[in-house]
Formats: structure tokens, sequence, C-alpha cells
């Protein structure tokens, strides 16, 4: 593959009930990301919106940000789903030979709308949708299966929130920072068992934005580039009950196709920072796994050994996770971002020293029926 | 316009939020498979697809095996009964999307004859007494409407563990 760096990035805060509109908040991060680039938008060549027309409240959506991302008389086209899907279509645009920088964008306003009656929207009308899942009654199911079978503990996830929702302290963009400890996290309260309160992610709202850049043009960036290793993405069945809902083949193959990409044999060694989709905290624990950051089923021993904390072996998280800022599209191409950050050393107060290779990882669907992994190094 | 309404214009900052609602109707062809499905609850038959291919037997049927690729047109009835894969106790309220009451539990229960589970809702239940692997059976509605609540719910086998 040839050389495609990220050379801008662009965040606003994470919080609820905006009071800016789709475009002011997409206008921001483009600038931000533009700004960090030290470009101007006459170095954009093309760009992709991320929009979803359910949650956004209209129809073609990706019209009511395409100006403020920039598409004026530009090749400009839209993405439903994560981020990570945005920024993985921006990149091979970015390979195709006929755009040196594609601008990628996401937004979403979810407290606008109802969230769980959006998320119903997402089951079949013909079967399942009449049962009036949701995110939270529906990922329970597979916080279940995964706990059941491997006997992983409600505790082992609650660590997972006490140090996402603690790391979050030290990034300025995160919506939901916490100083709790694993017993108040246990005795929250119980929303669809195992899953508590303190297991579930916010509802933010938010936008990101990434540049990337050919190698040539990348070289005119005012930052060092951030060079993309290795990309995967995967799809699982669609139907919870036709999915082994308690492990992620679909991940495994993400990530294994991202790894081959980047020459990563050992995960776990190879990778000095993470940055993973835990809409729930019992997601990251089978994130580790299927990102083969341990084996099977060891999850919950990854965190016990503290391995995964801020100066462990390898740091899961540092901005704080989708526990502490989840503004659904955001939020995949947010852990890019701050995968990148990672690398330029530039992530402040949440830097893990000296990280050289970082991941990020975004997911879409009922429970995460889709998985994208990414792979950065300097 | 009846499907999208300003209701109120609200203040917050200094700056305006417009409220409204969103109410769009619908139709949802539900297909061949599904149609046929649907026919075979109202005799009180659960029937699935059996993939050519692989041999799958998918319940609820689809048109297409995720795995193979193969068009699946050859009907098998499948039991009743099955067993309880996973499930979850719903505390939370959320009374426009729930159909009953919580606490309540959805599970994923696989039919004896059948290679994939069924979500659904789970009644006449001692919540606390469920288990991974407990006997389920399909309750069905007296008066089938052609939708997924045809069968009401699975209810643990009397005297199932």
């Amino acid at each position: 593959m040839d050389r495609v760096a990220i050379v801008g990035v662009g965040q606003t805060k994470y919080e609820r009930g905006k009071t800016k509109n789709f475009a002011e908040l997409v206008y921001e991060v483009t600038r931000k990301a533009l700004d960090d680039a030290g470009m101007g938008l006459s170095d954009i060549d093309n760009v992709v919106t991320t929009t979803n027309d359910f949650y956004d409240g209209r129809t073609i959506a990706c019209m009511a940000v395409a100006e403020a991302a920039g598409s004026y008389g530009r090749d400009a086209t839209n993405v439903e789903g994560d981020g990570t899907l945005s920024a993985f279509y921006g990149l091979m645009r970015t390979l195709s030979g006929v755009y040196g920088t594609t601008m990628v964008t996401t937004h979403c306003k979810l407290s606008e709308g109802s969230p769980r009656k959006l998320f119903n929207q997402a089951f079949d009308p013909v079967y399942e949708r009449s049962l009036g899942m949701d995110a939270i009654s529906s990922c329970a199911l597979q916080a279940r299966a995964y706990m059941h079978r491997f006997g992983v503990t409600e505790e082992q996830c609650a660590r997972v929130s006490v140090k996402n929702h603690g790391n979050a302290r030290n990034n300025p963009y995160a919506h939901v920072s916490l100083d709790i400890t694993v017993d108040d996290v246990m005795k929250s309260p119980m929303l669809a068992e195992p899953i508590k309160r303190l297991d579930v992610s916010p509802i933010s709202d938010g936008a990101c934005a990434i540049i990337l850049a050919t190698e040539e043009r990348a070289k005119k960036a005012a930052k060092k580039p951030v060079w993309v290793r290795g990309v995967g993405h995967c799809a699982d069945a669609y139907r919870l009950g036709e999915r082994d809902l308690s492990v992620s083949p679909a991940l495994e193959a993400a990530a294994g196709r991202a790894y081959r990409m980047a020459g990563i044999t050992d995960p776990s060694r190879e990778i000095n920072v993470a940055e993973v989709y835990d809409a729930f905290s019992y997601m990251e624990l089978m994130w580790y796994e299927g990102l083969g950051f341990c084996g099977q089923g060891e999850g919950g021993k990854l965190i016990d050994s503290g391995a995964t904390q801020m100066g462990g072996r390898l740091p899961v998280n540092p901005s704080g996770g989708v526990l502490s800022a989840h503004s659904v599209q955001v939020a995949g191409l947010a852990r890019i971002a701050e995968a990148a950050l990672q690398l330029r050393g530039e992530a402040e107060k949440r830097q893990v020293p000296g990280a050289k290779v970082s991941l990020a990882h975004g997911a879409g669907g009922i429970c995460a029926q889709t998985h994208c992994v990414w792979v950065l190094s300097n | 316009m009846d499907n999208e309404t300003i209701l109120e214009v609200k203040e917050k900052d200094g700056l305006l939020i417009h409220q409204g609602v969103i109410r769009v109707p619908y139709t949802w062809a539900a297909g061949a498979v599904a149609s046929r499905f649907y026919a075979g609850l109202r005799d009180k038959k659960i029937c699935g697809a059996r993939c050519p291919k692989c041999q799958l037997v998918l319940v609820p049927p689809k048109k297409t095996c995720h795995q193979c690729f193969g068009d699946l047109n050859e009907w098998v009835e499948v039991s009743n009964e099955g067993s309880l894969q996973t499930f979850t106790v719903v505390h939370y309220h959320e009374p426009e999307l729930h159909p009953i009451k919580p606490p309540f539990a959805y599970g994923i229960i696989k039919l004896d004859g059948a290679d994939t589970g069924m979500t659904h809702l789970i009644g006449e239940a001692d919540l606390k007494g469920l288990r991974e692997g407990m006997r389920m059976k399909a309750v069905f509605k007296e008066k089938p409407d052609g939708n997924y609540l045809d069968i009401k719910y699975f209810k643990p086998v009397k005297g199932a563990k």
C-alpha cells in the first residue's frame, strides 16, 4: 500500500445538549483540522462526511453539513456508519491516485432525538422490532452471553468503567469524567442485567474531523505525519440469534487484516496505546480478546492485571474512551484522532510516554455487528 | 403539515431550539419468506429455512444464508420448544417501546431442530430463576395478526431448571 498519513485532526468538546447546530459543529472541527495541518481549504481535494438520517432527523442529512465540511465545488460524498468507516472510505479515495488529500468529518447530536426509540429502528420491522429492544437491552444479551461463557464478573466490567471515567479527567474533550470505585459501579441502578447505569456510555453531542494525505502532500503539512500502517473491516451476521454473541469473529478478522498489513505479529507487545469502542464496559473486555491483546475469555484477567491502565504495558482508552463520550457516529473517528495525537506526543495529560504504534477501533450496528481497526505509527 | 410540525420554540443560552415531531406512515413488504413464516404461526407451527449448501436451519427464516450465500427455499418445521441461550432482565421503563412493563426478560431461544436462536420476550417465568440452557416453550397468541408477536413470548417448560 502507498503511504497515507493523518495530517490534521479536530474535535469538539463532547457534551449533552449542545446549542450549536450540525453545520456549526462540523465547521468548528473542519476549521480545527485545517489549522492543525497548517492547510487552507484550497489544499483539500475531496470530502467525506458522515450522517444518519434517522439520528439527524432529516433526509439526505449530508446536505446539512456538506458546505461546513468544505464540499462546495469539490467531490463530496457521504458515509452512513461509524466514523472509522468514513475514514476507511477517505483512505481508499486518497489511495485512488485521484486525490492528494481527503477531509473526513462526522457529527452527531443524538440528544436532540429520542435515542432509545431511534436505536430500536435498527431492528428488522418485519421481525424483532416490535419487541421494543434498544442498545442497552440488546447489548445486555451480549454481555451476559460473554460473561457466562468465560466466567467474566460484573466487578471486572466495573473496573473498565472506573479506569475510563478516571482517564477522562485528563481529557478536556470528554463528556463524563468521574472519580469512582468498583463499588460505585456495582451499586448504580440496574438497567438490563448485568448492565448497570455506570456500565453505559453517555449520550454526547459532538463532531470530529481528520485530514488524510498522500506521502507527497503530507510533506507540506505543518505537523509530523502519522502514518496509516494497516486497516481492516469486517461484518458479522445481522440477527443476534445467528451470531455467537460471546465472541467477536468480525473483530478478530478486522484486526487480523489490519495486523497483516501493518506487519504486527504480537499486538500486545507491538502496540503501545489503543483507543477502542467501549460503548458499554463489558465491550472493552471483549475487544481486548478480539484485538488479540489477550487470549479468548481472558479480558477480565487483563483488566485485573492493570496492563491496560495508564502506566500499564498497553494503556487502553487514555482519553476515557466511549464510556466517557459517546457521540455515536463520531466515536470511532475520535478514536483515530486520539490515537494520532498519542503518536505526535500531543495528548497532553493523557499522553502515553514514547508511544510509537497506536491502534484505533470503531464499531457499528446492533451489538457491534461491524468492526473497523486502524494501526498507526510515526 | 402532519409529518413534521414545529410544536414549540424554546430558548437555551440565548439561542433558539425548535422542537417538533416526525411522524411518517410507512409500509414494509414482509417478503415471501416472512409471509410464509407468519402463515405457519396461524397454525401454531414454527417454520425455518434450511440452507441447501451448508444445511443450516434458520429460524426465523430468511431468503439468503449469511454463511454461504445459498438461496434458502427448503422449508422445515421445528419444535415449539428449545433451550435458552442467553437472556436479560430489563428494569428500566420505556413505555412507548416495551410491549410489557418491567421488570421483564428478553431471551434468545434455540428451538429444537433449528441452528439459530430466536430473540423474543420471556413470560410466565420466575425472572430470578432464569438460567442458560433452560427449556422454553412458545406461547402463541389466540388471534394472530401476522407479526412477530403472534408468538406472545416463550415460557419455561414446567419443572425446567
